[in-house]
């Protein structure tokens, strides 16, 4: 037992030993199972801060692996970070204390919502570290369940129906997936993704096991037009539920594409670039709109996330080193933001029981700090540079770009309708005259909300201004696959990829000045 | 350090005020805020007069001379071939740049803690205004498009909070959105722009863009395949860039934003929708000239959207009957003349006016809030009159900055106003430029020229000439628009925020006064601008070439031809700016003095026209109808249609009618139950996974 071969199993056993724990503990000392899963969530952060400190960011390939037998001579033991999963972890492993926080009021079987908690945490976490396939599948669809629970028994008042529709969307897809992933046991005769990394799938097949597998991950993400599921479960979910879910679950579908369709499929990645492109483009475009007309506040922030989606899975696709990056960047950007904003709802829905917007307004005027929080979260949504959430959703345009005018010139107008959406939500819920009665006695954040929502603030706009420490550790891996990528389709990957791809050609000199006479010219300046 | 310190002062000044306020009280914060930017604003002279008056920019290591001085701050963007760092770049153009924004700052810091007196919310107020400095000082200071675009946006934020400070008036709240939102109309431009710049130059950062544009005079010029169409790849990122410029400066299809932000306190309209934020996109132009001088047909717009602009607000500033809007609407219109100049090439001439302007325009935006101050928070021209007696040291401010407005000065000498240069240095150098462009540019410039004459002598003469027509004195005089009980305008006269009860007896006029010496000294220094900025500065602006060309330093392109051909224009076109401003002089006053009664005839006997300009050209209704509704019924129509209807209740239930049956089953059983499906649930995982694992022989 080294550090180098128990961290990562540590990480994620360690939730699950203190769920055991819990277990023992009687229902009755609710202050001390609260006490104890914060006290557990925070050991497990800082381990995954060690890790993420110890990660060596230059080397491309997955540390701290462990391989051993474990399950038959097939399944293995195996465990293994690299630079696309370290962070995941990490942003579980931050996110997961501030659920617990925001959990401190919830009284009914709070013994079981902690237990149910951590089991998940231990199931996010295996989901980013393990290096098998069988494992990644029992890990992916184990957090449903969870998740089902905690919908379906801590959530709103039609859970019971948002729980099934969640359920029965992500099952359906998973189904599909894990067929694909048995026919790659058949064509490659391991489960062990390393191996399977270095796998060339025939062409043919790499079509259907890409759709397989895309059927479960846009499911997950999730892309338009498989979110229905996703303002339904949000809506219902308690906050802690929202949180987890925007923050990481949805990451899983982003994931699966970075760690099995990319590398292990990059014909059939290539040849659905445009489908892909397609629907992303229609997520940021209509999803935002849709966000434009909502009415109750935990919906509009979900459909805002289908559009924040969109940014990914475009840039995944657009397959060079800055699109795959921002992604990578706008997901854990995401991560933070979009879990605080639903920490932010929650903050008024616990003082209101309402996520109707027009039960709000003028609320700055009790609220100065919460005003102050939600602004800047509503600003990184926005993607204001500065926020986190510029990074990502600039690299993933600007690398699209390269690749498809059309698809970038579709997703910017998500830059106008976000702000859309986004500022009139502020202006309805926090400004205005502070009018109504059941408003007036509302209370300003407490000590315990100030701690979930200021680190986060002071992360969002930190990496809005040196997000470094994210595009380093991701640099080398990502750097790895794109070279993966473009080298199975064709492309000479010492070239940057963008000059092979791009949608610019030199003419010959003109004399004089040109006089490009073309009328569409004028075009973009029209609208 | 002294650059550091010029970019940062302010920062500082905004977090201190920003989140200590509370604690350390408005009094405190006010006067950090204040003494931080005028000690940036000191510093800001100190780095422009070696510019102006001695050799040259001094050197990083404070000594000998440089071109250009670039100070790294920290890493920002690093991926792949993209190198993204924070750089704090000064040149001659930023160090222009850095002298007008801090110096209007730090005057409006200092008006401010006169006109903000009474407001419970200072120390916000004051951290606004200090973390827009900062974001403007980014701006100037940028090295690459990115740092750009976050100075950008950031004053755009800045805006957004400012415009809406008033958080409680639904109408400030609105405005502040949609200034915010039409903003990023040309944020969308601008950031396919710099997409473009990226993919077509291979740089991101200024130095290396101007280089490879450089190299396209050997190469040729790339096309791009944007979009369906095969296109000069230059034009193409010059026009989108130049959208993100007509955004911020409000120029025509994008000037919506500017007249409503007017809701925002009155120091706010004079720094950042007068004399900063506002030029940014002029800014922008300047700095891009090596890129905008690749093509002709972008230039090209930029002078049609620039002359259309000058015309078209100017129009509309004729009728206004808020004070405040009627500077906006002139505020707008000068920048359209500032783009006409960038357009036809007179970088240095556009750049001298925005220079010039930020004086005078801030001292009319200033001298209008001590109006609005004196009449407690009157801000309808029509409902005032005879002011001058009341508040003669202010009547003598906006005297002063009317006259440099409308370019009041002597043709071929060196007697005038600081706008009588900039703006006749503009307007011979669209007729220089010749040809149905140029033409049209400089016939549009003089009428609005004339126009700007007019509108303004309409608002000195109805504020502070006449007699006194506040609710008391109403019916003393004659009514100036007695049209407006017949036509109401679509857009009630905005009025500032009704905070301060003072309980006054007696009417607005009779307890007018004038303004305390913290809100008077700045314009003092403003007025000396106004009067000064012109003469003092022609030389290297405008005057000669070469004086030009060392002056600037290589920091902007200098066509010589156009500046030679603007010196030798006929003595009628040199002639033409001022005659127009006489006429429009002459019109105001024979229309508002002489025969007051007239403009409401005039009103009564044109009701298209007047309605017309008085509802700025319909282009709010026009833009509600094509964009705004379409918008929501779109959202509406994929919610309620597609979502809910065809994947919710058509596909997803559909699928599976028994879910339909599952779900209504479940609903009716308690919560308890819903342990057993999850059980399900469980089971049916394992035995799926056993049956993977057999059947697919793992084990």
């Amino acid at each position: 037992m080294t550090f180098e071969n128990s961290i990562l199993t540590l990480l994620t056993w360690l939730p699950t030993l203190g769920a055991a724990i819990l277990l023992l503990t009687p229902k009755g000392s609710v202050n001390a199972i609260r006490w104890m899963s914060l006290a557990i969530t925070l050991v497990v952060f800082v381990l995954s801060l060690v890790l993420w400190q110890s990660f060596d960011a230059s080397n491309p390939g997955f540390q701290f692996v462990v391989n051993m037998p474990w399950i038959g001579d097939s399944i293995g033991y195996r465990v293994g970070v690299d630079g696309i999963s370290v962070l995941f972890v990490v942003l579980t492993a931050l996110l997961m204390p501030a659920v617990v926080l925001a959990s401190w009021d919830v009284d009914t079987r709070v013994k079981e919502y902690m237990i149910v908690f951590l089991v998940l945490e231990t199931l996010m976490i295996g989901v980013f570290t393990t290096l098998d396939l069988a494992m990644f599948y029992v890990f992916f669809e184990g957090t449903l369940l969870p998740m089902f629970l905690i919908i379906g028994i801590w959530g709103g008042a039609q859970r019971i129906q948002a729980a099934y529709k969640f359920f029965f969307y992500t099952f359906v897809g998973s189904v599909l997936m894990l067929l694909a992933m048995m026919a790659m046991y058949w064509d490659a005769g391991t489960t062990d993704i390393i191996r399977l990394l270095g796998h060339e799938f025939p062409v043919g097949m790499q079509t259907w096991l890409w759709l397989a597998f895309f059927a479960s991950l846009a499911v997950k993400m999730p892309m338009w037009p498989f979110h229905r599921w996703l303002p339904e479960a949000h809506v219902q979910a308690p906050t802690a539920g929202s949180v987890i879910l925007a923050a990481i679950l949805l990451k899983l579908g982003g994931y699966g594409f970075l760690r099995f369709s990319l590398p292990m499929f990059p014909e059939a990645s290539a040849q659905f670039a445009n489908f892909v492109f397609l629907l992303s483009v229609a997520a940021i475009i209509l999803t935002s709109l849709v966000a434009l007309v909502q009415t109750d506040i935990k919906k509009l922030i979900a459909y805002s996330s289908v559009a924040h989606m969109g940014f990914v899975t475009m840039g995944i696709f657009a397959g060079n080193a800055l699109g795959v990056q921002g992604a990578m960047f706008q997901m854990i950007s995401h991560g933070i933001v979009s879990g605080a904003l639903f920490l932010c709802v929650g903050v008024i829905y616990d003082r209101m029981h309402t996520r109707e917007i027009s039960a709000y307004g003028g609320l700055v005027e009790r609220m100065p700090q919460y005003a102050f929080a939600f602004m800047v979260f509503t600003m990184a949504n926005v993607g204001l540079p500065g926020t986190s959430g510029f990074v990502g959703e600039f690299l993933t345009m600007i690398g699209v770009f390269q690749v498809n005018t059309w698809v970038a010139f579709g997703a910017a107008f998500g830059v106008i309708f976000s702000a859309g959406y986004a500022l009139w939500l502020y202006r309805r819920v926090i400004f205005g005259a502070l009018t109504k009665d059941s408003l007036k006695g509302i209370l300003d954040l407490n000590l315990r909300e100030k701690l979930v929502l200021y680190p986060l603030i002071v992360l969002t706009v930190v990496f809005g201004f040196y997000p470094a420490p994210i595009l380093d550790t991701t640099a080398a891996a990502v750097d790895n696959l794109v070279a993966q990528y473009a080298t199975a389709n064709g492309l000479d990957p010492a070239v940057a990829q963008a000059d092979a791809r791009a949608p610019l050609e030199y003419v010959a000199p003109v004399e004089g000045a040109a006089q490009p006479a073309d009328d569409h010219a004028a075009e973009p300046a029209a609208h | 350090m002294i650059i550091q310190a010029i970019v940062f002062l302010p920062l500082i000044g905004a977090l201190v005020a920003g989140l200590l306020g509370r604690s350390i009280g408005h009094r405190p914060s006010e006067f950090i805020t204040t003494g931080l930017l005028l000690i940036a604003a000191v510093l800001s002279w100190y780095v422009f007069i070696p510019v102006a008056f001695g050799d040259g920019l001094v050197g990083a290591a404070g000594d000998g001379h440089a071109a250009v001085v670039k100070v790294e701050v920290m890493r920002w963007i690093q991926v792949g071939d993209m190198d993204l760092r924070w750089i704090l770049r000064v040149d001659t153009l930023t160090a222009v740049m850095l002298v007008v924004v801090n110096t209007v700052s730090a005057l409006v810091h200092l008006y401010s803690i006169g006109y903000m007196n009474e407001d419970p919310h200072r120390s916000r107020f004051f951290a606004y205004l200090s973390l827009f400095t900062f974001a403007m000082l980014m701006l100037v200071t940028a090295d690459n498009f990115l740092q750009m675009f976050f100075g950008w946006e950031g004053v755009g934020l800045a805006s957004y909070l400012l415009i809406g400070f008033w958080y409680t008036k639904p109408s400030a709240t609105a405005a502040a959105m949609k200034a915010f939102i039409v903003n990023r109309v040309g944020d969308f431009g601008f950031a396919l722009g710099i997409f473009g710049a990226f993919l077509v130059l291979g740089h991101i950062d200024f130095d290396g863009a101007f280089h490879a544009a450089d190299e396209f005079a050997t190469t040729g010029l790339p096309v791009i395949q944007f979009l369906n169409w095969q296109l000069d790849a230059m034009t193409v990122v010059c026009l989108l860039l130049f959208m993100g410029a007509m955004g911020k400066s409000a120029q025509f299809l994008l000037h919506t934003w500017l007249p409503d932000a007017m809701e925002g306190p009155t120091p706010v309209s004079a720094l950042i929708h007068a004399a900063t934020m506002v030029t940014a996109g002029v800014f922008m132009v300047a700095r891009l000239s090596p890129l905008f001088e690749t093509s002709p047909f972008a230039l090209t717009v930029v002078i049609v959207i620039g002359a259309i602009t000058a015309f078209f607000a100017a129009t509309v500033g004729l009728v206004q009957n808020d004070i405040k809007r009627v500077i906006a609407y002139s505020t707008c219109s000068q920048l359209g003349y500032m783009f006409v100049a960038l357009g036809v090439g007179a970088y240095s001439a556009g750049v001298f006016h925005l220079f010039t302007h930020a004086f005078f325009k801030a001292l009319l935006f200033l001298g209008a809030g001590a109006v609005i101050h004196a009449m407690h928070h009157e801000q309808d021209m029509r409902n005032m009159g005879g002011l001058r007696k009341k508040i003669p040291i202010t009547y003598a401010m906006m005297m002063i900055g009317t006259l440099a407005l409308t370019g009041v000065g002597i043709p071929g000498t060196n007697f005038g106003f600081a706008g009588f240069f900039s703006k006749d240095a503009i307007i011979e150098s669209a007729y220089a430029y010749g040809g149905n462009v140029g033409s049209l540019a400089f016939w549009l410039l003089v009428i609005a020229a004339l126009f700007t004459s007019f509108y303004s002598w309409r608002l000195v003469h109805l504020t502070f000439h006449g007699s006194p027509r506040d609710a008391q004195h109403a019916g003393e005089g004659p009514h100036p628009d007695p049209a407006h009980a017949a036509l109401e305008s679509h857009d009630e006269p905005i009025s500032d925020h009704g905070h301060d009860d003072h309980g006054h007896h007696g009417s607005a006029y009779d307890n007018a006064h004038e303004a305390p010496n913290v809100m008077l000294v700045p314009l003092y220094v403003l007025a000396l601008g106004a009067v000064l900025a012109g003469v003092v500065f022609y030389g290297m602006f405008f005057h000669d070439v070469e004086h030009i060309e060392h002056f600037f330093a290589g920091s902007l392109y200098i066509d010589h031809e156009i500046i030679e051909g603007a010196h030798h224009v006929p003595l009628w076109v040199k002639w033409s700016a001022s005659i127009a401003m006489i006429i429009g002089f002459v019109a105001a006053w024979y229309m508002y003095i002489r025969r007051p009664d007239m403009p409401g005839r005039l009103a009564a006997t044109n009701p298209g026209l007047y309605k017309f300009l008085l509802n700025k050209w319909y282009f709010d209704e026009l833009y509600n109808t094509i964009f705004v509704r379409p918008a929501l019924w779109i959202g509406n129509a994929v919610w309620k249609g597609f979502d809910d209807w065809l994947v919710d209740g058509k596909i997803t239930e559909g699928l599976g009618r028994r879910v339909q049956n599952v779900t209504s089953w479940v609903v009716k059983l308690q919560s308890g139950y819903l342990y057993h499906y999850a059980f399900a649930m469980l089971i049916g995982i394992a035995a799926l996974l056993t049956w993977a694992i057999t059947a697919g022989g793992l084990i």
